[in-house]
């Protein structure tokens, strides 16, 4: 019942938040300066008068604003992203094309910059205020720092260019043939640095939660309970800390994770890896502003959907609620 | 404030953070004074390595122009951006979240749906779309930024209202009979100002960041040179010419591990109390 009803809301919310950015998406194209039909087209290379014209009537845009305006939202909400004129292609066909490269290098990219942050973080907070400790937080004060699309760009020059050790670019060896595990393989090597560079930073944000979380953990009354009670040190630090400081850092990690698919422009446009953040790179420099927008609307329902996920992965691990 | 001088003074890190934003600074503010061409111009033959040739201290990019020449002047737009786009947040989301706290109910309710849908949206494709529409200006940058950076604020000065306006002094103010705007901006905002100076010091670093890679996806004032645009354009090259993409890349990671630097400074510096605890 708690679950179900909890699911549902989140739903609405999440329909009611998307129903938001698609308004925001119309008022994007008519505040572009020039032309709406124009603007759709892009540099469709046809863009001549005639086009224009025949976009203007398709659309509907000799109508009234508020004609077009339910023209667009309804069209959106069937799932009718527009077309791209570049491409030659329903935007949807384009983004569903791409989606799963994004998929597998965020979720990748999460759930490794996760489990670094989580070990360092406890390292370091093992070794509070000794030297260890904050050799540790410098180097996360530096990821920190650092912009994620020229850490990307200094890897390619160290581990592919210099050493070869990984692929430069792309998402496979390109007509290599591989097959089962060799092709496993081949994604691997070619997903390792993107990845690596997308989540360095949010590595350093989970470091610093997990230190300060257990910090903040180990001052509380029942751990110095514990303690009081005789318990083994080993214990104490595994069941008692370990636990309550943890739950927080995967909460907020998982809130955060949404911002991975910003992040994923960047890394998936110095990679060339065939995602949507890639295809976002592409419809800015084409002025293909359906596709733009389409890609946008789609980033933010990946936010949504990672924060409901989180969201139900919190409820069944922490009791309480 | 000499107290808030030394204490802020006995934290290495801040210190350091501060001599280097003080180098940026000035490089900016004499840029016109440093390298009086245009950074655009064509100076020398192109691929010239760093410390190779006299006057040319860290080479020339792929046209011929002058890196150091670029450094110095995108200095001035990374902090320019940093600082008004962290200006035009904190004017949207002080406001938004002190209302939101001090009034509570309906108000409350609408502004903070209001800054959770913002915050759902994912930041940097945001900023993207908001510039790549606008066309990339140095205001339309600026603004992008501000309205992808403003919900934390808005969220922070709320609790931090919230937490205020039950303390005395809001009561003696009332009996005083001070007027609701008055009590909120006179009495209860200033109060809470050290967590907001804390909070826009490390924005003014994102900000940066914010506005390196938009330039480095091709979304920067195509009049103004700045660090992105310098990463960007030596992209193609990054096989054979990897130190273009290098320098510019270090002047951004120094600039804004500095402005880090100095907000962890001034947190401990204005809250010793939240400081100790996590250490």
């Amino acid at each position: 019942m708690g679950i179900a009803w909890a699911i549902l809301s989140r739903l609405a919310k999440a329909a009611i938040t998307l129903l938001l950015i698609v308004i925001l998406n119309f008022f994007l194209i008519h505040a572009a300066p020039g032309d709406p039909a124009a603007v759709m087209a892009g540099e469709a290379g046809a863009a001549d008068e005639k086009f224009i014209a025949q976009l203007r009537a398709q659309f509907g845009l000799d109508q009234p604003l508020y004609v077009q305006f339910w023209t667009y939202v309804s069209g959106v909400v069937q799932l009718d992203l527009g077309y791209s004129y570049r491409q030659q292609m329903p935007v949807l066909d384009l983004i569903l094309d791409r989606l799963p490269a994004t998929l597998l290098l965020t979720l990748t990219a999460f759930f490794m910059s996760l489990l670094l942050g989580i070990v360092f973080g406890l390292a370091a907070a093992a070794r509070q205020g000794r030297w260890g400790d904050s050799a540790i937080t410098s180097v996360a004060l530096l990821f920190y720092a650092t912009p994620l699309f020229w850490v990307a760009l200094m890897a390619v020059v160290l581990f592919s260019v210099k050493l070869g050790w990984f692929p430069a670019f792309g998402y496979g060896s390109v007509g290599a043939g591989y097959t089962g595990f060799e092709l496993l393989l081949d994604r691997l090597r070619h997903l390792f640095l993107p990845a690596l560079t997308l989540g360095l930073f949010f590595m350093a944000v989970y470091l610093r939660m997990t230190r300060s979380s257990v910090l903040e953990v180990s001052q509380m009354d029942f751990v110095k309970t514990a303690r009081a009670k005789g318990l083994n040190e080993r214990v104490i630090r595994r069941r008692h800390i370990l636990r309550n400081a943890l739950l927080p850092v995967v909460t907020l990690a998982g809130l955060q994770a949404g911002q991975l698919v910003g992040g994923a422009v960047l890394t998936e446009t110095v990679f060339a890896w065939p995602g949507i953040g890639r295809l976002m790179f592409e419809s800015l420099t084409a002025r293909d502003y359906n596709t733009l927008l389409g890609v946008f609307l789609v980033s933010a329902a990946m936010v949504i959907a990672f924060n409901i996920i989180t969201d139900l992965v919190y409820r069944l691990i922490d009791p309480r609620i | 404030m000499m107290d808030f001088l030394k204490r802020f003074s006995r934290n290495k890190g801040a210190l350091l953070g501060a001599l280097i934003l003080i180098v940026v600074v000035l490089l900016a503010v004499f840029a016109p004074l440093i390298y009086p061409d245009s950074p655009w111009k064509m100076v020398q033959r192109p691929f010239l390595t760093p410390f190779s040739t006299d006057g040319f201290p860290l080479g020339t990019d792929t046209l011929g122009r002058d890196v150091a020449a670029g450094l110095v002047h995108g200095a001035r737009v990374s902090l320019i951006v940093g600082l008004v786009s962290t200006l035009v947040a904190l004017l949207i989301g002080v406001p938004l979240g002190a209302l939101a706290g001090f009034y509570g109910g309906l108000v409350d309710d609408g502004a903070m749906r209001f800054t959770e849908f913002f915050q759902t949206i994912p930041n940097f494709a945001l900023a993207i779309v908001l510039v790549a529409i606008l066309e990339p200006t140095l205001p339309t940058i600026t603004l992008a930024i501000a309205i992808v950076s403003w919900p934390p604020v808005a969220r922070l000065v709320r609790a931090e209202v919230l937490s205020l306006r039950n303390r005395e002094f809001v009561d003696a103010a009332r009996l005083a009979g001070l007027s609701n705007m008055r009590i909120l901006f006179g009495h209860i905002l200033p109060n809470a100002m050290s967590p907001i100076i804390v909070m826009a010091s490390l924005m003014v670093a994102t900000a940066i960041l914010l506005e390196s890679s938009l330039s480095f996806l091709g979304l920067g004032d195509p009049n103004i040179m700045s660090w992105g645009y310098m990463i960007g354009a030596a992209r193609t090259v990054i096989r054979n010419a990897w130190w273009l993409s290098f320098i510019p890349g270090v002047a951004i990671l120094l600039t804004v591990l500095a402005l880090n630097l100095i907000g962890e400074g001034l947190n401990d510096a204005l809250n010793p109390r939240l400081a100790r605890k996590g250490r």
